[in-house]
């Protein structure tokens, strides 16, 4: 009897501290990090009661184990045995029988915190997200502007509607504890409401090729003043953007090219368009060519014919009309 | 080493190359003929290299002579039952032999030599990662037709395909060596067919390692199209290396339940089987039934990639997420496959070193069973975030907690017979011991993933590569360190050096436990998995480097523990009777085990895992000679 009082209260001393290691490093009360949607708070509150709970059972566990290893230890030249127990019905009806109301009662929670997560508010703002190999682009239907960064007002749910342009991407914000995978072939929904100010990052979480790694875009939430004078400026640019240079741009953008080449130079899956206009480009055959129109043109429509030396030839070809290449063009040669 | 050019492993090698040339050699042709392009990237086309493969397989499994005795049957002459193995020593394990504790021997040495190679890709992406920003895997340098990134991508799938395997095989050689021996049985019910199914995984491993240098992928092991489908030429070899492997599976577990359903010595009644047998039946269920699935969805992609059949193409009416429900369909089922036989080993081992009865050695053996079962309908977890349909996810989520109820049977009832026993901690213990806690960890930081909503967060980051880090090696990888240090008297007649045995177990288990912590950690801030690369201001580059630390202590143990093994099959202490003291048959004659091992068959007469009881034997040796029974 005394063994099952001693363990007993060791059981409860090393729950406890487990719990209150896990909350010293900052994974109890919430899981990390900072919570920053009205949709990570009953996600935090089901991780916080798992973490009580997982503390208890690695406790119940461990205890009784390393208990027994010192207490009822064979001692050094001994060839004895144990107390011979077979087994207890009643017992082992009740750990099977407990757990499973235990599990039953989490899924009810599990349950039921998700339809938390996936309450609808009828005045959400909608926001259409495209992934694609290698970058986010953001459309605001209600504006007609496109962008590479979501800009949102605090405290107003959004609905994401998200497809994918080539494989499956998955839009995460680790802040917003919710994700959801963008399909091709089909649109998906994304529902948020922040409620923290700040910069965040959608990280795409589901393994989408060479550079997955970096599919990462800036998330940036206001207050709806600041919304709207970002808005604003949107409009403004997107007005601005009628010249053929412009149009380049926004075309670069949307059909994700940023995501693989860089406009200042910086080293990325594809070659950069900082200074390529006009330049002589060595090729992986080991022929020197010029970035010309043609050059371009043919890049765009049969990317795998000139590969570039010291690139992979991973560039699928885009389907893009005579104006549209055109006013690429027109932006690329802007890039000095 | 003399005569390996004539081994079963060098002539199936060989005729592997042959086949792969004639059926590459002869799409080309065809393609030629037709005006088709005859040459490619990696010189032979992709369907080329399809049929190659496939035809190599074919060749190396009739040049190693594993179907000779078929082949000859076929043909009408008739072969003895036995063969007598012509080889000493080390020459027998490369070459084909039909004694189950050969094969077994066989399985477990494929299976290190894959556990080396994937723990070395292993460590060189957790080199790379053990800062932020690329060091040497960079987009300017290029290896086997990949850059950095893509190099990174290839090497972290094989790494969980190789593991994969390794684990598949691994247990294959626990059961294979362990289930005729604790049955009674001579051999398993097909000899034959047990040589094939090893023999299977060789062209198997040479397919899937292939791979790496026909392009790579950058899939995961999980082969998710789209991307699976854009993939240069390595995914399939991938594909096609997995799909044999599944053919060792599948034929390995119908030997063992016919095994044990018709081979159980006198007296074996079902709640007097060891209970490793329990395992190992649970295990062939599931590995029998399910593992075509996965075969099939990546077949699929393969025709979708060789015919333009548009199964997981939305322009062509098909749908990407069917694959992931076909795929986990199988593959969540496999990783009860992965740590069953190894809680069997725990379960097996933890009475001989607590001189105790298994406490509730039935509701042991049926959760076994339990798990198999609901193992089944859990599949969609894998998918709370695919994009199906969103109630599905709350049935999954009832069912995969409800995974917990047998499991949490297992941890009792160890709990319950270590209390009050006399233990001792020789290593085999101590892998069993920490086996228990890796494990445990494990299944604790499964609840989290099971409920949909902490799961939206937790879904593919390092939080989920800790979790499954833990249930593999707490359900695999300790307890076969645990059944190698336990068996290996048995099958050598010589015990492997025990301070070695300590080190490898002591330097591995801190270190296992700091990885795995680490790894659910990072997971949490926001390290997704399958990167190359992560963001500096995560803040996370300190722990990574600790990671990548402990990472190679890891390596280091298993290296000690490789020493001793190699080393112990001639220095090691001898040891020819039974070293552990246990109630167990195979124990009960000397060691090594004898050809076919129970010269005088056995009657079970008491219950296995009566320690501490006066007079209550297992098993009586019958006087009379073994009548029809080879």
């Amino acid at each position: 009897m005394g063994h099952f009082v001693i363990v007993g209260i060791l059981v409860i001393v090393m729950a406890v501290l487990t719990y209150l290691g896990l909350d010293a490093a900052g994974l109890a009360t919430q899981m990390h990090p900072v919570a920053a949607s009205a949709q990570a708070a009953p996600i935090d509150q089901l991780w916080h009661w798992e973490v009580m709970v997982v503390s208890f059972l690695f406790s119940l566990i461990v205890v009784p184990m390393a208990y027994s290893l010192i207490v009822f230890r064979q001692k050094k030249g001994e060839m004895l045995d144990g107390e011979h127990m077979e087994g207890n019905a009643n017992l082992e009806i009740a750990w099977t029988v407990v757990p499973l109301i235990t599990v039953v009662v989490f899924a009810y929670f599990g349950a039921y915190s998700l339809g938390e997560v996936r309450r609808v508010d009828a005045n959400a703002m909608v926001v259409n997200v495209t992934g694609q190999q290698f970058s986010w682009t953001f459309e605001y239907p209600e504006y007609g502007f496109i962008t590479t960064e979501l800009y949102l007002p605090v405290d107003r749910q959004v609905v994401l509607k998200m497809q994918s342009a080539d494989v499956i991407h998955s839009f995460w914000v680790p802040e917003f504890r919710v994700k959801q995978d963008v399909v091709p072939g089909r649109i998906t929904e994304y529902r948020i409401t922040p409620t923290l100010e700040g910069s965040y990052k959608v990280r795409c979480a589901e393994l989408c090729g060479t550079s997955h790694a970096y599919m990462e875009s800036p998330v940036v939430i206001v207050d709806s003043d600041a919304y709207d004078v970002w808005v604003a400026e949107q409009i403004k640019i997107a007005e601005e953007s009628k010249t053929p240079e412009g149009q380049g741009k926004l075309l670069a953008t949307k059909n994700g090219c940023i995501g693989c080449h860089s406009a200042d130079g910086a080293a990325m899956t594809g070659p950069t368009w900082f200074n390529l206009y006009g330049s002589d480009v060595k090729l992986a055959d080991g022929s020197t060519v010029t970035a010309d129109d043609a050059f371009i043109k043919q890049s765009i429509l049969e990317p795998t014919v000139t590969i570039v030396e010291g690139f992979p030839p991973v560039m699928p070809p885009y389907a893009l009309t005579d104006e549209e290449i055109s006013n690429l063009i027109a932006y690329i040669k802007t890039l000095k | 080493m003399k005569g390996f050019f004539s081994s079963a492993l060098a002539r199936g090698l060989f005729w592997q190359v042959i086949g792969t040339l004639v059926g590459a050699g002869l799409v080309t042709g065809i393609r030629a003929a037709m005006g088709l392009s005859a040459t490619d990237t990696f010189f032979f086309t992709e369907p080329a290299w399809v049929l190659g493969g496939f035809i190599g397989t074919l060749f190396f499994l009739v040049g190693s002579g594993v179907t000779g005795d078929w082949i000859k049957w076929a043909r009408g002459i008739d072969t003895p039952d036995h063969h007598e193995d012509h080889y000493a020593g080390a020459a027998k394990f490369i070459n084909v032999s039909l004694d189950h504790k050969v094969i077994g021997i066989q399985y477990t040495l494929v299976a290190l030599v894959l556990i080396a190679v994937g723990g070395l890709f292993a460590l060189i992406f957790r080199t790379e990662l053990a800062a932020s920003e690329l060091q040497f895997l960079t987009t300017d340098m290029k290896l086997f037709g990949q850059n950095g990134p893509q190099l990174y991508n290839t090497l972290m799938s094989l790494h969980g395909m190789i593991m994969i395997v390794s684990i598949l095989l691994g247990i294959a050689g626990i059961m294979n060596y362990v289930v005729p021996l604790l049955l009674g049985a001579a051999d398993m019910a097909f000899p034959r067919l047990n040589a094939f199914s090893y023999w299977i995984a060789v062209p198997a491993a040479v397919l899937l390692l292939s791979s790496l240098f026909l392009g790579g992928f950058d899939t995961g092991w999980t082969g998710y199209p789209p991307l699976s489908v854009r993939a240069p030429v390595g995914m399939q070899m991938f594909f096609l290396g997995v799909f044999v492997a599944g053919w060792s599976s599948i034929l390995g577990s119908l030997n063992i339940l016919v095994t044990v359903i018709r081979m159980r010595a006198k007296g074996m009644t079902a709640m007097r089987m060891p209970i490793l047998v329990w395992a190992s039946i649970a295990t062939s269920l599931i590995a029998l039934t399910a593992t075509q699935f996965i075969g099939l969805s990546f077949q699929l992609v393969m025709f979708q990639r060789l015919f333009g059949m548009g199964f997981f193409d939305p322009a062509k009416g098909g749908n990407p997420v069917l694959f992931q429900h076909l795929f986990w369909f199988y593959s969540h089922p496999a990783v009860y496959v992965f740590i069953l036989p190894g809680l069997g080993v725990i379960s097996e081992l933890l009475p001989v070193f607590v001189r105790k009865p298994l406490y509730g050695y039935r509701w042991i053996a049926m959760s076994s069973l339990g798990i198999a079962l609901v193992g089944f309908v859990v599949w969609a977890h894998h998918m709370y975030t695919s994009g199906m349909n969103e109630y599905l996810r709350v049935p999954f989520m009832y069912s995969t907690l409800l995974v917990a109820v047998p499991t949490g049977v297992k941890f009792f009832s160890w709990v319950a017979t270590i209390w009050k026993g006399k233990i001792s901690t020789p290593t085999p213990m101590l892998f069993v011991l920490g086996g228990i806690v890796v494990f445990l960890m494990g299944g604790l930081s499964g609840p989290p993933n099971a409920t949909v909503s902490t799961d939206l967060h937790l879904h593919d980051t390092y939080f989920i590569v800790g979790h499954f880090h833990d249930t593999i090696f707490g359900g695999f990888v300790f307890p076969f360190f645990a059944a190698i240090y336990y068996w290996f008297p048995k099958a050598t007649g010589r015990r492997m050096n025990e301070t070695l045995g300590k080190l490898h177990f002591w330097l591995m288990t801190p270190s296992f436990f700091v990885l795995t912590f680490g790894m659910m950690y990072i997971g949490l801030i926001g390290m997704r998995r399958r990167i190359a690369d992560y963001d500096p201001a995560l803040g996370i580059d300190g722990v990574h480097f600790v990671l990548t630390i402990a990472g190679f202590l890891i390596a280091t143990s298993v290296l000690i523990f490789f020493f001793n093994f190699f080393n112990s099959i001639k220095n090691g202490e001898k040891a020819e009777g039974n070293v552990w003291n246990s109630r167990s048959p195979e124990w009960q004659v000397p060691s090594p085990m004898p050809a076919h091992n129970y010269e005088r068959p056995f009657e079970v007469v008491g219950e296995p895992y009566d320690y501490g009881l006066k007079d209550a034997g297992f098993v009586k040796f019958i006087e009379e000679p073994a009548k029809g029974k080879h």
